[in-house]
């Protein structure tokens, strides 16, 4: 497939918004345990409110995607069928909560709701965390079943592409989260530089499976049963076009085999081999400046995962349209 | 419930074009709107079309064949086009099973064209709507046109009638009688898809010629043959009547 950009910069940027807010609530998750102090309201509302940003640079980046923007609203209709849909419905709703739950911490208006048998008290901001928490991984689920769900594309067609959407997105909220706190509540740090490393290595993990499938993958679909002729040879000898066509543009990305495995060693050592470096730097020897330099080393690694996700996915298609003439 | 669909002779197809020009000039003067070309007459020229018209190559030379493969949308009857449409644009019609888009709900956003594995769908670059066939749906039920006429434009313009349409739920129609007894299959069948279209397949024709059907037993040459050569004196057919 031809990697689009808007959709790169979308998944790229939501999947780091989703993981910075699914950091700061891990930690007031385990603050309300006890596990860990409270934080100031403002470091969740301000943190909540960076990740809200970083959505809605991703929703902004989403438009670019489509022919005919102004009629994007339309493309909430079709939910039940359709995970795009479901995407357009989930990731409004999660912008909404999220602003509501930096909201409710920047405004102090945190009425506690209910008191459990235990005696824990439940805030409105843990209900309204709660909830943007189900809504995060909703969404996550959505964006990679996009991909996955399409079953001709057999490099998506697998569960470890949702899995590797939460792993990778949580990865990069994890290091932005790791690098939010040492700036304003570095006790809290290395909290989230521990847990930062051990999502990216899961997620290395994942990737590098995926990337282990993918490379023993048997494609379904040969030529011979492209055009229902079964003879071992078969060469096509013209597509009907000469000049190319959408097709010839849209299922290819266009650059060497080099550049394809160039991408793939820059995206492993960006991702995922640089940031946990500098974060277990970060343990011993705190550097707001490493964090700064691991998350855009991490961004930018994930920038060239998801081009290579897209690249490496070979549609059957392809195979009409093999020879020009 | 009927199902329109095409049924391509590829026995017969001889890749002449026809039908790739016969319909690019009638969806492209309806009333949905020009299929949109860049570059008609640059060095790339490049457009919308429904149809194409591709070359194969079967075979090692010097047993080698070629193919013609008319490709457009196949009108699937569990087409994966559909669920994935976030707008609801893209559909298949209850009553004749035609998918369409809806040019005036699509938001281009190409989801559609990744999840078919025909490659039958190409957007429009000016108009940013996706296109794919239509089975010439404003021609086939236009009560305007003589009963002959209402077919689609591809099958109209084929030369060698490689292109038959109709019902292929209908049992007794001419396209599933072909489909049925000259070997009728469905692109791709590993996807489960269910095309609607189906190709007919290339058929040897073979004569089997024996030794003794060379040679005409009662060739009328060799009875001239046999007759005795006239003597030079004897008077020819100018002697004769010339006198």
């Amino acid at each position: 497939m031809k990697p689009a950009f808007s959709v790169i910069f979308l998944t790229t940027l939501i999947g780091a918004g989703q993981g910075l807010f699914l950091a700061l609530f891990t930690q007031q998750s385990y603050a309300l345990f006890g596990l860990l102090p409270h934080q100031d309201a403002r470091f969740y509302g301000w943190g909540s409110l960076l990740a809200l940003v970083f959505t809605l640079a991703g929703l902004i980046a989403s438009f670019f995607h489509l022919g005919r923007p102004e009629r994007a609203w339309r493309s909430a209709v079709q939910w039940r069928t359709s995970w795009l849909s479901r995407e357009v419905i989930v990731l409004p709703a999660f912008m909404g909560i999220l602003f509501l739950y930096g909201a409710s911490h920047l405004s102090g208006f945190d009425p506690v709701l209910l008191i459990l048998p235990s005696g824990l008290s439940i805030n409105a901001t843990i209900m309204l965390g709660g909830m943007a928490t189900i809504l995060a991984f909703a969404l996550f689920v959505c964006t990679g079943m996009i991909y996955a769900c399409l079953r001709f594309l057999q490099e998506w067609h697998s569960p470890l592409t949702v899995v590797n959407f939460i792993l990778l997105g949580g990865a990069s909220g994890f290091t932005l989260a790791t690098l939010y706190a040492a700036m304003f509540a570095s006790a809290q740090a290395g909290f989230f530089g521990g847990w930062a490393i051990i999502i990216t290595l899961l997620a290395f993990a994942g990737r590098s499976a995926s990337l282990w499938r993918n490379a023993r993958l048997k494609p379904k679909s040969t030529v011979q049963t492209a055009i229902g002729i079964k003879h071992p040879r078969i060469v096509q000898t013209a597509q009907g076009a000469m000049g190319g066509s959408f097709n010839t543009r849209e299922f290819f990305h266009g650059r060497s085999a080099s550049f394809f495995s160039t991408v793939k060693m820059i995206f492993l050592l960006l991702a995922f081999v640089a940031p946990v470096l500098l974060l277990a730097v970060n343990l011993t020897y705190p550097s707001g400046l490493l964090l700064g330099i691991a998350f855009i080393l991490q961004y930018f690694g994930l920038l060239a995962e998801r081009w290579f996700f897209f690249a490496q996915a070979n549609h059957p298609q392809n195979l009409y349209y093999q020879n020009i003439s | 419930m009927t199902q329109l669909a095409l049924v391509i002779d590829l026995n017969v197809c001889v890749g002449c074009h026809a039908c790739v020009t016969s319909c690019k000039e009638w969806n492209t003067s309806g009333s949905a709107g020009p299929l949109c070309d860049e570059n008609p007459y640059g060095a790339d020229p490049t457009g919308t079309f429904f149809n194409r018209v591709q070359t194969f190559e079967v075979g090692q030379y010097p047993n080698t064949e070629t193919v013609h493969f008319p490709k457009s949308c196949l009108h699937c009857e569990d087409p994966p086009c559909v669920p994935v449409c976030p707008t609801g644009a893209s559909y298949k019609r209850k009553q004749d099973g035609i998918v369409l888009v809806d040019y005036d709900k699509c938001i281009g956003c190409k989801y559609c064209t990744w999840a078919c594995p025909y490659g039958a769908r190409e957007i429009d670059e000016k108009q940013k709507v996706m296109k794919k066939c239509t089975l010439c749906v404003d021609r086939i039920y236009d009560t305007r046109l003589p009963e002959a006429d209402r077919k689609p434009a591809c099958v109209k313009a084929c030369p060698t009638s490689a292109r038959l349409f109709g019902d292929v739920h209908d049992p007794e129609s001419a396209v599933s009688q072909a489909i049925r007894e000259s070997a009728g299959y469905a692109l791709m069948p590993e996807w489960g898809t269910r095309p609607s279209n189906h190709y007919l397949p290339r058929r040897k024709t073979r004569l089997k010629i024996h030794v003794d059907e060379l040679e005409r037993v009662d060739n009328p040459l060799k009875v001239d043959g046999k007759l005795p050569k006239p003597n030079k004196s004897d008077p020819a057919l100018d002697d004769v009547t010339s006198w």
